[in-house]
């Protein structure tokens, strides 16, 4: 009798712990397609900024108003369901403040699309630093512009978005971000 | 010369007829505890220079001139009211995040040291409105110290 009692008891441990184990194995499934999936959406918001960058960079102000729609798009594709609670709370609050800057960026002169660049970069950087990047970029700074003003780049030459070609080379590369 | 006269008539009672649009009217007696001056500690000569420069069309209460009622005048102050609101709202100060306000007091400085706020067609009528240059510098110095102590 004794022995049925612990050969039940024993039965039922295994059952649940196997379930459980499956269990986790599906969700462990299913945050890591997620995660990818994320990587890609964070990636294009990077892709989009990059688009504004290189605009900048080349004094063109039409080209930067619609990579900055282009911006304003993505962004609002991304989605943070997969990162905690605090990340999702700091996430949807840099997507808020990155939109306006890409929505100023999307319809002004260049002077204000370089002002919103600033505040723009200063997002993207804190967006990448949660949501990690696939290859390694640069962070640049230019001392000149607005009490100095950085920016990312997929390069380590320096091409100053802030300036275009009146200052295309100046700055420097402030830091080298690998995920 | 009839042709002229039809003209003046049409306009006339197109005139008349645009009065009874109605618009909406940016009114209200209750300032708010996310109000910018309330959450700040602001100086009394700053205050009074952000209510008469800003508060018009960036908060839920605006002082209209006597004119206002007269369409399409009171079109066109909507219009900006709107606008200005849905760029920023002092009335709404606290219930953006650091990083919001780090960025409008961004903006907030840039407009100022640009000249472009206040509107040109608004201190066209509100003269006092217009910051003096030695105005300008004190606005903009203030802002800044705020801006970096978030």
């Amino acid at each position: 009798m004794k022995n049925l009692k612990i050969g039940i008891a024993a039965m039922l441990l295994l059952v649940v712990s196997f379930t459980n184990a499956q269990e986790k194995e599906k969700m462990d499934h299913s945050k890591m397609k997620m995660d990818k999936m994320q990587d890609a959406k964070a990636e294009a918001v990077l892709a989009d900024y990059f688009m504004v960058k290189d605009a900048l960079v080349g004094d063109n102000t039409k080209k930067a108003a619609q990579m900055g729609t282009k911006l304003v798009a993505s962004l609002k594709a991304f989605d943070s369901s997969s990162y905690t609670k605090e990340q999702q709370e700091e996430l949807a609050d840099i997507i808020e403040d990155a939109t306006e800057q890409a929505e100023h960026i999307a319809k002004n002169a260049i002077d204000h699309q370089r002002e919103h660049f600033k505040t723009l970069s200063k997002d993207i950087t804190d967006m990448v630093a949660i949501t990690g990047i696939k290859n390694t970029l640069y962070q640049q700074f230019c001392p000149m512009y607005d009490r100095g003003s950085a920016w990312l780049s997929t390069s380590n030459e320096v091409r100053n978005p802030y300036y275009g070609s009146k200052m295309l080379k100046c700055g420097k590369v402030q830091k080298e971000i690998n995920n | 010369m009839k042709i002229v006269k039809i003209i003046i008539l049409v306009l006339l009672v197109a005139f008349v007829g645009i009065q009874f649009v109605p618009t909406e009217r940016n009114q209200s007696d209750i300032v708010p505890v996310t109000d910018f001056m309330l959450v700040n500690t602001v100086s009394k000569d700053i205050k009074n220079k952000l209510q008469v420069s800003c508060y018009d069309c960036h908060s839920n209460n605006t002082q209209y001139p006597w004119y206002n009622k007269i369409q399409p005048v009171s079109w066109i102050l909507e219009g900006h009211i709107k606008d200005g609101k849905e760029e920023l709202n002092f009335n709404e100060w606290d219930l953006l995040s650091s990083r919001r306000k780090a960025s409008k007091l961004r903006s907030i400085i840039k407009q100022i040291e640009s000249s472009e706020m206040p509107l040109s067609s608004y201190t066209l009528i509100h003269k006092d409105a217009k910051f003096s240059d030695r105005e300008k510098k004190e606005l903009i110095e203030w802002i800044t110290q705020l801006k970096d102590s978030l």
